[in-house]
């Protein structure tokens, strides 16, 4: 076969195990950049040899046991790292292994692909871990679960690709001289390191939810990473309820992308959009994902409860069928976990859906003197609209002028100056 | 992108086939890409229409090569990765024949 095709192959097949693979290897080598290398290397080999030989029937497990060979071999040559793979290594089966690795056949044993899918969340925790800036969070994930070049992820973010390469290599490097360990955290840990990792595959899925179309072909694959990884995690750890909630929510969100934009690129809300462009397939797999939450009990965290507020949405086979009274209290059972001025504000808006806009104003009027959404174009916007509906023009026209010198979209100020304008005074 | 594949012919699966085609669906919802499986009744009705005058026949029917026997719904990053799953697929039921066709739909 050809050098091109071979790449082709070799590309492909890298987004499809290479996670997995650098897992499997991190577990042994307890050292991430070690494992991303030796994974490298057995990509470099598969380019040089799958030309000649054909592409394996599975080339998954070659590239996984060129990559142990690889790393049988460095173990040989470097005595520091076998000794420290002893030192890290604080469960006694890493010890045994660490003692006896002298050749492939222990290595086997300790990269077994029974142990693949604990290896994937060990991988996850230790991207997301907390000693790490947000950023480098993202980064690392959507490069060590996602697959992505470096390039890609940097045209995602729309950043430089040395700012990113620069961010990934000092993230793997502070994770090393922190000796964080691979593995997943002891259950006093667990939901607060469980919280971070939902927090970086919900930032990843809302860069490319919120992207402007046509600005940025990468920024819908976001979206779809974040949902993969998601849905990956709901596998991996399928008894924390939060888990099933974020990718609820992601599911749904995104059955709405299609719906989400106009012909000419303009922004569609949600109560405009044709929900025949709504994707039941996604939005059926949303509520299972949501009832699988459910169904694990306790009090409902905050991604559950997002999740239940997009479901009351999907469920509405037209805006005025919307249960805006259940929504009100969700938001209402929102606000008091997550009490930020945003969900503060949704509450409003749905209060004034469900009980009227002079009940939805009095929940908005004291948001104006909060600091936090100073530059939020959306308070003005939801407030020129209650005033609208309340027979006040005057008084909306503004609000909407307000929004129209906040928002950074030109097609948004647009729509916000058009409000405006029609806000006629009574006669 | 999403990708119907399915297949028209097959090996009928033993209980070893059965144990690693278990596995690889396990293996594909794990990862995220499944997203629709199943086998199909190769019995089936088949429907004919000529101006809007319908003609329903019940199988099983003759030409019994054409019937889809199985389908798979999956959710990858590329054409690429649709026809590596199906590849994966083929190493497990060995000898037969399919179709890969990308469903248009949100993008």
């Amino acid at each position: 076969m050809t050098v091109p095709d071979a790449a082709r192959a070799v590309d492909t097949v890298w987004r499809l195990e290479s996670a997995r693979i650098i897992a499997g290897l991190a577990r042994v080598v307890r050292d991430i950049d070690l494992a991303e290398d030796l994974a490298q290397d057995a990509l470099v080999a598969a380019l040089r040899q799958w030309p000649e030989s054909g592409i394996p029937a599975n080339p998954g497990a070659w590239l996984m046991a060129t990559a142990r060979h690889r790393a049988i071999d460095r173990l040989r040559r470097d005595e520091r790292l076998r000794r420290n793979i002893g030192q890290l290594g604080h469960e006694l089966e890493v010890r045994q292994e660490a003692a006896v690795i002298d050749g492939p056949a222990e290595f086997d044993a300790a990269t077994d692909d029974d142990f693949v899918p604990d290896d994937l969340l060990r991988l996850m925790f230790v991207a997301c871990h907390p000693v790490l800036s947000t950023e480098s969070r993202v980064a690392l994930t959507l490069r060590l679960l996602g697959g992505l070049t470096t390039d890609e992820i940097a045209r995602a973010f729309l950043a430089a690709e040395p700012a990113i390469a620069q961010r990934i290599v000092r993230a793997k490097r502070t994770l090393a001289s922190k000796q964080v360990p691979f593995e997943v955290p002891p259950a006093g840990e667990r939901a607060e390191r469980m919280g971070s990792v939902l927090e970086v595959i919900y930032l990843i899925f809302n860069e490319g939810y919120t992207a402007t179309a046509g600005e940025n072909w990468a920024r819908p694959e976001l979206c779809y990473e974040a949902l993969r990884i998601g849905r990956m995690l709901a596998e991996l750890s399928p008894a924390n309820p939060e888990v099933h909630g974020l990718v609820a929510l992601m599911e749904i969100q995104s059955s709405r992308l299609r719906a989400r934009v106009g012909p000419a690129g303009e922004p569609v809300p949600l109560l405009e959009q044709n929900r025949g462009n709504w994707d039941q397939l996604l939005i059926r797999r949303g509520f299972a994902a949501l009832l699988r939450a459910e169904q694990l009990g306790g009090p409902p965290g905050s991604y559950v409860l997002q999740a239940a507020i997009a479901a009351c949405h999907a469920r509405a086979r037209a805006a005025d069928e919307t249960d805006w009274e259940r929504i009100a209290a969700l938001y209402e059972v929102l606000a008091v976990i997550e009490p930020t001025p945003v969900v503060e504000l949704n509450h409003a808006v749905a209060v004034a859906m469900a009980f009227g806009p002079a009940r939805g104003l009095e929940l908005v009027d004291p948001l104006t003197s909060r600091p936090e959404l100073r530059g939020y174009h959306l308070l003005p916007t939801v407030r020129g609209d209650l005033l609208a509906r309340l027979g006040r023009p005057a008084e909306a026209r503004e609000e909407f002028e307000r929004a129209a010198a906040l928002t950074r979209n030109g097609q948004e100020r647009s729509v916000l100056l058009r409000r405006a304008a029609g806000c006629k005074s009574d006669p | 992108m999403r990708f119907l594949m399915t297949t028209t012919a097959g090996d009928a699966p033993d209980e070893t086939m059965m144990a690693e085609m278990g596995r690889f669906v396990e293996e594909l919802s794990r990862s995220g890409v499944l997203l629709a499986t199943g086998g199909l009744d190769p019995a089936g009705t088949r429907i004919s229409s000529k101006d809007g005058k319908v003609t329903v026949t019940d199988g099983p029917f003759a030409e019994a090569k054409e019937a889809i026997i199985s389908f798979a719904l999956v959710d990858v990053r590329s054409k690429d990765e649709a026809i590596e799953l199906s590849k994966r697929f083929w190493q497990i039921v060995k000898n037969g024949e399919g179709a890969i066709q990308q469903v248009f739909g949100p993008e």
